[in-house]
């Protein structure tokens, strides 16, 4: 069985974001940019279930001007076997993301799709769910634990949601997207950091994966959120009763 | 203009989260019929849909989904459902809470429908023209909605609350109907099975709709003195939240999580111990009225948020919080 993982180049997590000026957007320029940490986690699990011996092969996969093949590197150092570059430089939503992974998905064939939950730079949590849509294949988002039956062809999958832990089983092949807690992802070593500089990136276009990238949503203008106002310190938890009783009133 | 609101019900009752969806879709416009959708089985769908049809003079009617099919949260079948719906009523908004439930199905449901859904609104400026924060809310994101009908949104249950709502006297309850399911889609149905739900019992408030939170992080050390987090916030009534941290380190079960990935809060009063202020966690928890934040490295990010800063050792201040506050009235 293969894998497909989709790979998001993101900025990295600990950078404080800048709101440019003219409200076009966040300020990319001269910013650590690296993969999104769920996908990062996605990849791990991929990794792990072909060591385990239920995969074959990794094929990591993503989408974006010429930049966002610095992720598919970092993939394939961390131990992906191939890597698929979706080459365009129009913005992607994650409508078009999903008929994009459709397309290949019919070229790979893959027997599961593994992707983070939400990239860290837009939050939309979207694309999972709406690639299995379009396939109709069954979904477990939010994965914590990830169990692969090969004879039975399916995957239990254990999700964090609002109430707790709720497993589910698929039929693959399905489409999962990882949570947090799924795995530690592995740091990729120095050999094979430079193994993957000359590994070869497969490079197509979404015409040639017949896609037209038609967006329905326009970003108007991104603003930086409304400051709170800086608080004060109290000396005591007699004081900081008194504040929460008689400032605050929240007590 | 006409708005399908995807609630969730529990115990015969429409849930507060879907309530607040009823708020967002108000904003969207005062002449709005809202028709609200509900799916399950059983007596307490029939509970809840009473409770949805009284609930607001906005609300046009009630549509009732019963099939066994629909008795676990699955993505597929509410999927198929929503875009079943969809085609018969024809909205111009499909409106869903942000929750684990409304984020699995509402992007799966707006793919079958071939639009782009929009996650996370905070704030409704026109029928077309939404906020939403991005970069775990340290920017905020104007867009306009240009595809075609309908415009799916999943809000903030926090942005929108019940409050806001002009109360209006419901003199005729809405009417309730049953969604036709003999065209309901098999394509994708039975290859997800349900199989459990685990939970910690508690008997504190729900993180979703609590007054206070109380907050451990990392500073709690371990499971055993996490248990001082929960005292307090029994003595206050409040709901417990935690770290990314004090999850992973397994002081306290996943879905009290607060934080970009985690639940978003904004409750009357919120009070950090031991939390040094991740923007991941900030996310979570900054829109909340009061925050109080306790902790002994005095330039935690966390100060940088909170009303009320206590700098000190937490394992000294909770007990004394706990002799010294009000018990709950």
């Amino acid at each position: 069985m293969k894998i497909l993982v989709a790979v998001k180049r993101v900025i990295d997590y600990a950078v404080k974001i800048r709101v440019k000026p003219d409200k076009s957007g966040v300020e990319t320029n001269n910013v650590k940019m690296s993969m999104n940490p769920f996908c990062e986690i996605a990849l791990e699990e991929a990794l792990r279930i072909r060591e385990s011996g239920n995969a074959s092969e990794v094929v990591i996969v993503s989408m974006g001007g010429a930049q966002c093949t610095d992720a598919l590197r970092t993939g394939l150092a961390m131990g992906a076997d191939r890597a698929i570059h979706v080459s365009t430089d129009q913005y992607l939503h994650p409508l078009s993301v999903s008929k994009l992974l459709k397309s290949l998905v019919a070229i790979e064939n893959p027997g599961l799709l593994l992707l983070g939950k939400q990239a860290i730079d837009d939050d939309c949590n979207q694309t999972g769910q709406m690639v299995a849509g379009l396939l109709k294949w069954p979904q477990g988002t939010f994965a914590s634990k990830v169990v692969l039956d090969k004879a039975k062809s399916t995957a239990t999958v254990e999700r964090e949601v609002d109430g707790g832990l709720e497993t589910l089983c698929l039929d693959l092949p399905a489409v999962i997207t990882s949570d947090l807690r799924l795995n530690q992802p592995r740091y990729a070593t120095l050999p094979n950091i430079m193994k993957a500089k000359s590994k070869v990136i497969k490079k197509v276009t979404p015409e040639e994966l017949n896609v037209e990238i038609k967006p329905d949503i326009e970003i108007v203008e991104v603003n930086e959120p409304p400051k709170r106002k800086s608080g004060v310190k109290v000396s005591s938890v007699d004081e900081l009763i008194d504040k929460l009783k008689n400032e605050a009133r929240v007590l | 203009i006409s708005t399908l609101v995807l609630a969730e019900h529990e115990g015969g009752l429409v849930k507060p989260s879907s309530m607040s969806s009823v708020a967002a879709a108000r904003a969207i416009s005062e002449e709005n019929p809202i028709s609200i959708l509900l799916g399950g089985t059983g007596p307490t769908l029939q509970e809840a849909a009473s409770h949805a049809a009284s609930f607001h003079p906005s609300i046009s009617q009630v549509l009732i989904a019963d099939s066994e099919k629909l008795k676990h949260p699955l993505a597929e079948p509410w999927a198929d459902l929503i875009h079943l719906v969809q085609g018969k009523g024809g909205y111009s908004h499909i409106i869903a809470a942000s929750t684990s439930f409304g984020k699995n199905v509402m992007p799966r449901a707006a793919a079958l429908l071939d639009v782009s859904p929009i996650t996370d609104v905070t704030t409704i400026s026109g029928p077309q023209l939404f906020v939403r924060p991005i970069y775990a809310g340290n920017a905020l994101c104007t867009i306009r909605y240009a595809g075609s009908d309908p415009c799916m949104l999943t809000i903030r249950p926090t942005a929108f609350p019940l409050s806001s709502m002009t109360s209006g006297r419901v003199s005729d309850t809405a009417a309730i109907s049953q969604v036709d399911l003999s065209t309901f889609s098999e394509e994708s149905n039975g290859k997800s099975r349900w199989l459990n739900h685990t939970s910690q019992e508690t008997e504190c408030p729900d993180l979703g709709n609590a007054r206070i939170i109380i907050t451990g992080g990392r500073g709690l050390k371990n499971a055993e003195n996490f248990k001082l987090i929960e005292k307090l916030a029994h003595k206050l009534g409040a709901a417990v939240g935690a770290t990314r941290a004090a999850v992973d380190a397994g002081y306290c079960p996943n879905e009290l999580q607060v934080g970009q990935t985690g639940k978003i809060v904004a409750p009357e009063l919120y009070i950090a111990f031991g939390v040094s202020g991740a923007i991941q966690h900030l996310a979570g928890m900054k829109d909340s009225k009061t925050i109080v934040a306790v902790n002994k490295d005095e330039d935690a990010a966390i100060f940088q948020v909170a009303d009320y800063g206590l700098v000190g050792d937490l394992f000294q201040v909770i007990p004394e919080l706990l002799e010294k506050l009000p018990e709950k009235k």
